[in-house]
This record gives C-alpha cells, structure tokens and sequence, in this order.
C-alpha cells in the first residue's frame, strides 16, 4: 500500500462566536497548515472539506460555499460527511486521494460555524431524528445521548464522580491549548454540582458549541520528506456505521467503534493495542464518551477506562496519555473541525511540537478517534513517526 | 497515476418517474440495491465498503449519512457519505479500491425530489449569505444569465438550445425507464414561458425520483464476477469559483479541467473521436452545449452546429444523451450523475434496447451539481 504521511497542520482559536465568516474559518485553517509546511496553493493537487451539518452555517451545500476558502478553486474538490465523525473522516478521505495513486499533495480542511444557528445550534440537532417516528418528540440531543450515559454507567457500575474525572483531567489539559475555548481548573465536586442537564448528564459533562477550523496537509511518499523532516505517516485508517434504527441498539457499547478500530489496527499491523498505541485523542463530547471509547478501541478492557482515569494512567504523564490536548471538553466543538483538532494534537505531539501539553518519552505511534451521526459511526486514524 | 485495473461489476436503478407514492426512499434504495445485487451476482457480505451521495436539505434530513446503511446491507460496514454529485462518491470508492485496502465497493445515490415542498428556498439557501440570497429571487436567473452570456460568446442561437429540448425528450420516448419523454416541436419550446430570459420553462428539466446503486470491483474480482465488466479508464472532476462574482459566465471551466484529467488518464487525444457515446448534462437545454464544447468534444461555437447537423442523436456520429439526459429522464438531484453513467454502462453492454448506440465502446460521463455549483465530474469507461 503506498504511504502518506500528514506533513502539515493549522487550526483557528475554536470560540462560542465567530467574527469570521464560515469561508474565513476555513481560510484560516488551511493557511496555517499550508505555511506550516511552506507550501501554497499551486503545490496542492486536490482539496477535501469535512463540514458535519449545514444546519450549523446555514447554507446548503455548504460544500460549495466553503470551498473557495478551502483552497479549491478549480482543483478537484469533494465533501463529505459522517456528522461528528467527520473531523476524522477527512484524514481517511484525504488518505483515500493520495494512497491511490492519484495525487501526491493533498489538502484536508474542517470547518463548522456552528454560531449562525439561531436561537441556538442545538436547534440543528431536532433535524437528525426520524420525521415520523420520532422528530414530533421535539427529541434533544443531549437528551438522547444522555440515554447512552445512562446505560454505558449502569452497566459498569460507575458512578458521576468516576466519569467526572475525565472533565477535569481533559479541562485542565486544555489550559495549555492556544487555541482552547474551555480550559478550566474544576474539581469533581465542580462537575457533579453542575446544572443536571438530562440526567445523568451534567453542565460540566459535555462540551459545548463552538466555531473554527483546523487542516492538515498530506503527501504521499515521495514528497514527504522532501516537505518536512519528520512526516508522521498515517499507519491504518478504519470507519464503520451501525444501524440507523438507534432505538434497537445496545447503547453501552459502541460495537461500530471496535470494528473501526479493528480495520485501523489490521492496516497497521498493530496486534496489542494497549502495549503499542502510546497516546490517544478518542471522541469525548461528553465525559463518559472518552472512557466509553477507550474500551470500544480495546485500549482499555470492557468496564476499566474509568478506573484507568483514576489511577492516572490517561494523564499527560501517565502511561498512555488519553486527549492531552483537552479534548473537545477542553478546546471545544466545533464538530468537524474538533476531531480534525485530534488529529492535528497526534500530528504535533509525535513531533515533538505540542509546546506545553507535550507528552513526554517519545511518544511513536497515536490514535485519532471520532464519532458521529445518530450514535453510529465511529472513524479511526493511527499515526506513526 | 493508477496502475490497478477498476471495473463495474453490477448496476440496479429505481426510477426516474417525477413522483413516486408507492415507495418511501427506503423502499426505493433497498429495490435499486437488491437489484444491483442480482446484476453483479453478489451479496452485501461481498461489499468491503460504501459510499453514498446526498444533501441534508435535499432530503430533509440533518446528517444523511445516518440513513445510509440499512437499506444497501451495510449496517456495522465502512460506509460514509460524500456531499456532492453521486460521481463524487462514484471516484471516491473509485480511488479507495485503489489504494488496496478494499476490492469491492458500492455507491448509492438517490432523489425523492417529489417530497420537497420549496426547492427553490433550499437552491437560494445555497447562495452565499451576505452577497447574493438578499437579491431574493428565483435562482433560475443565475442560469439565464450564464445562457445570455454564452449564446453572445458562443454564437449559438435559442434555436439551436430548444433542439437539444426535443432531441433528448423524444430519446426519452426509447427509453423504458425516462420519466419525460415527449415529442415537442421548436415553436412549443421557444414559447413556453420565460423563465429568465432567454431561458423558458421548456428548456428547464423537470425533476424525477429514483434511486442508482453500482458496485465497483478491481480487476481481477472483476472478471470472476462477470464477463463484460465495464472499465473505468478514466475520472476527473473539479470545483470553479462558487462565488458568482468571480465566476467565468460563458464557459464551463470546471468541464474543461475535469475532462482534462480523465483524458489523460484514459489517454485519449482526440475526444471527438475516440468517445463513441456520452452522457452530458443537460440540467438547462444550453448546459447540452456548453458543456460538449468544454468537454472538447467540439471547439467553441460548435456545438450549434452539431445539434443542427443532428452529429448528436442516436443515429449521428457522436450520439449525446441516448438516455433522454436530465430533459428527459428527469433532474434526480444527488443522483443525476449515478444516471449518467448508468446509461453509458447499459449503452457500453449493449444493453440500451431501442436507444442502443451501435457499436459503443468507450463512453463518457459527465455531470453538473446544478445551481449555484460551479463543480461536477467526467468518467471514462470502456467495454475493453
């Protein structure tokens, strides 16, 4: 299989409300990752958008309207998306371009203006359940997804104090964040004392709305090198979807999750998990998603991510550092572009370039992950330097 | 460039009828499946991975993508979705088959444009924000404007658009599965009620629904799971400038790229030539045009007198839109371009019936995304 390697990386400040137009965001992501690298527009072959919902932006096809800001004028240019997914998704999708042969240098942006949805872009969220079945509920998502807190917790016996913890570690990770909007000292008792939102769902247990974007640069082999001394190579990619039908689900496990990573791991010839994937960036909307995750993506036995938290194990100087960037808990959500920034956290920290939040002892080999739609997709990224 | 042979191994298709009752897009997209299915001799379990093609406001739903799965048989599969033409996701699965990390892939696409109450509010929604949807009016004047501007540069007449009207709705009548077909005379095209000038309503396709599934396979798989898989020898697609401000309003430069890089994939030096049937957009009656002189298959302002000569039918030497085109089969949406190149699979397999293209080996494909786009795609295929 031909490699490729991401060569280079920007994202924006992710903030609750843009000054910047949607176009600008992208704009500015893409820039920083062309100047990271010191390429510009005409090295780039083809452009691929992750955007999650264009009830967010409020603009159809958003696609279209965001291209010219992501670089795309008149180069071959697609969109895609996996709803929260996607920020993931848009390395494979990039990965798909150049690892077939077809291009060398390849731009992937993510970009989500989630701002422009008014009164509020939860109000996008009525728009993603079943317009017979389910929509004449008025259906919130934190309602929904506090199901699958519910159950994942029940069946593990955890307690909010156990999953209040990832909330803190990833808050106070994200106060080294340039670019973080959530950064914050908060105890246990802060999270658990917090507004219930929809039980067992605290204020503090999720993210919140966000605007930005964030890009990354791909080559393939070949040019790799000659762009930058230490290309992190992508090493597997791995997607799956479940079924729509969320209602006939077991929502305490995210089996879609395991089989995206059991195809990343199959790709990178990676047997043991837990003993060769140093750091991880898992999807964490909410508190428990990130230990809900861990054990989806087998680095931590079914039921014992919570209990890893607890020991320190997914601290920054722990033995497998898990969302030192701050995560979406701590930098923010702007979807697409939030799990973009995961990547990106992978890219810098196996360089060595992750400033302040650097994980320490070399760290070789990470994990991207994201999930998205109606609980349903989880995409899967390893890098290796 | 690829060294890995691709083929088109299965082809099943619900449709194109402007209305559709009888089936909820479900329904549509298991039957097109399952009949791919039988078309390629396999089953879901044989599929490495799924791409589908669709819009949240197209279909009414935020995050199409979680509709994706359950009717192809792709639940707990790789599947994700492209926001684009189904061609985008056609070289999406495309270009994943090449990378080796998967063999067989399928891509859907459908319309049930017959649900959508305001399509032109979800069109003008697509217009940027803050410079253009405050003009507040149909955006079919986007469309009249580029048809001046090309009929000033081009040279190609009113006359000469309302003919590709009544050539490809009267294709349409040939074909079993066109949802428009009809025999009009120049007169009625001409005085149908102008839409924005010079464009009338008779020279705007009308919409369809349907569903289009195709199954891709690499080369050796390919030739097990039948003997006529049909090649792909060529892609190339392309996005100009959204903005309208900064766009060319003649010429389909998009067309002119993505055409670029699917001959040259394909090799082929002499596109008039070397094409034997194509399949080109033809959203707008002057789209027909525009875009065979973007795609080489004519020089510039030639394109008149090749729907004049009749060079264009069936029977002509460069047969374009066999199939009725957007004008007869319908607009489908997302899933016009999966249209598109499934006739040039039925043509190149000989199976198109009374609307066969004698001798067809090497087709094209070509599609617009349609208003406000300024992007689509070309395909290459071969019989050999």
């Amino acid at each position: 299989m031909r490699k490729v390697a991401i060569v280079g990386a920007g994202m924006t400040k992710f903030v609750r409300r843009a000054l910047e137009t949607p176009i600008e965001l992208a704009y500015e992501a893409a820039k920083m990752a062309l100047d990271s690298c010191g390429l510009t527009l005409k090295d780039i072959e083809c452009v691929v958008l992750g955007s999650a919902v264009d009830a967010f932006d409020g603009v159809c096809m958003k696609g279209e309207y965001l291209s010219g800001g992501a670089g795309a004028w008149g180069k071959p240019f697609m969109r895609h998306s996996v709803g929260g997914g996607t920020g993931v998704f848009s390395c494979i999708h990039g990965w798909m371009h150049v690892a077939s042969g077809m291009f060398d240098l390849c731009l992937v942006v993510a970009e989500e203006k989630m701002s422009c949805c008014q009164p509020h872009p939860q109000g996008a969220f009525l728009t993603v359940y079943d317009s017979i079945l389910e929509r004449p509920l008025g259906l919130n998502l934190l309602w929904v997804v506090a199901q699958e807190m519910n159950h994942y917790m029940i069946t593990n016996g955890l307690k909010s104090e156990d999953v209040a913890l990832v909330s803190v570690k990833n808050k106070r990770n994200a106060l080294d964040h340039p670019a973080a909007m959530l950064g914050a000292d908060i105890t246990v008792e802060d999270v658990v004392n917090s507004e219930i939102i929809s039980w067992p769902v605290h204020r503090l247990d999720i993210s919140a709305t966000s605007d930005g974007a964030a890009a990354i640069v791909l080559a393939s082999e070949r040019l790799a090198e000659r762009i930058t001394d230490k290309p992190v190579w992508i090493a597997g990619v791995g997607y799956n979807l479940d079924t729509w039908y969320w209602t006939s689900r077991d929502l305490s496990y995210p089996v879609y999750v395991e089989k995206a990573a059991r195809m990343a791991y199959e790709m990178a010839g990676i047997r043991e998990p837990q003993k060769e994937i140093h750091i991880v960036e898992p999807y964490d909307p909410f508190s428990f998603k990130e230990l809900q995750n861990l054990e989806a993506l087998l680095l931590a036995d079914r039921g014992k991510a919570a209990q890893l938290t607890a020991d320190g194990v997914t601290a920054r100087d722990g033995n497998m550092p898990v969302c030192p960037s701050g995560g979406l808990l701590g930098v923010g959500n702007p979807i697409s572009a939030a799990a973009l920034m995961k990547v990106c956290e992978i890219f810098w920290q196996l360089r060595g370039e992750a400033g302040k939040r650097q994980v320490p002892g070399n760290p070789k080999v990470g994990l991207a992950q994201a999930w998205g739609d109606m609980m349903q997709t989880g995409t899967v990224v390893i890098l290796k330097v | 460039m690829a060294t890995k042979r691709v083929a088109i191994v299965g082809v099943g298709y619900y449709g194109f009828r402007p209305v559709s009752p009888e089936v909820s897009f479900r329904e549509m997209i298991y039957e097109a499946a399952t009949r791919a299915y039988e078309d390629a001799g396999l089953e879901p379990k044989d599929i490495d991975g799924f791409v589908t093609a669709g819009e949240d406001w197209n279909e009414g739903h935020s995050i199409v993508d979680e509709l994706a799965p359950d009717q192809l048989g792709a639940v707990k599969r790789p599947v994700f979705t492209v926001n684009g033409d189904a061609m985008h996701a056609f070289v999406s699965a495309y270009m994943h088959i090449l990378t080796g990390q998967m063999d067989i892939c399928l891509i859907e696409s459908r319309s049930k444009a017959s649900n959508i109450k305001n399509l032109h509010e979800i069109t003008m929604m697509a217009l940027d924000p803050i410079y253009t949807r405050p003009l507040d009016t149909s955006p079919y004047f986007i469309a009249g404007l580029e048809m001046n501007r090309y009929l000033y540069e081009s040279g190609v007449t009113r006359e000469q658009c309302a003919r590709v009207v009544i050539k490809n709705r009267r294709n349409a009548l040939l074909n079993p599965y066109a949802g428009h077909g009809a025999r009009l005379a120049l007169d009625d095209v001409l005085n149908s009620d102008v839409i924005s000038y010079p464009l009338t309503s008779l020279e705007i396709s009308p919409h369809s629904d349907g569903c289009v599934v195709m199954i891709l396979a690499e080369e050796k798989k390919a030739e097990v799971i039948r003997k006529d898989p049909i090649w792909i020898r060529g892609v190339g697609w392309c996005t100009e400038s959204y903005s309208l401000e900064r766009r060319n309003w003649s010429q389909s430069v998009f067309t002119q790229k993505a055409a670029e890089m699917a001959y040259k994939m394909a090799n082929i030096r002499f596109p008039r030539k070397e094409v034997h049937v194509a399949e080109v957009n033809d959203e707008f009656a002057y789209k027909e045009l525009q875009h065979l002189e973007a795609l080489g298959l004519c020089r510039k302002g030639e394109a008149g007198h090749l729907i004049d000569e009749g060079a264009t039918e069936i029977s002509g030497d460069l047969p374009v839109n066999p199939s009725g085109g957007c004008l007869g089969v319908g607009n489908l949406l997302e899933a016009t371009g999966a249209q598109k190149l499934l006739e040039i699979v039925l043509q190149l397999r000989g199976e198109a019936g009374r609307r066969q293209v004698k001798n067809a080996e090497v087709g094209l494909a070509h599609n617009w995304r349609g208003l406000p786009t300024n992007s689509g795609a070309v395909v290459i295929l071969s019989n050999f």
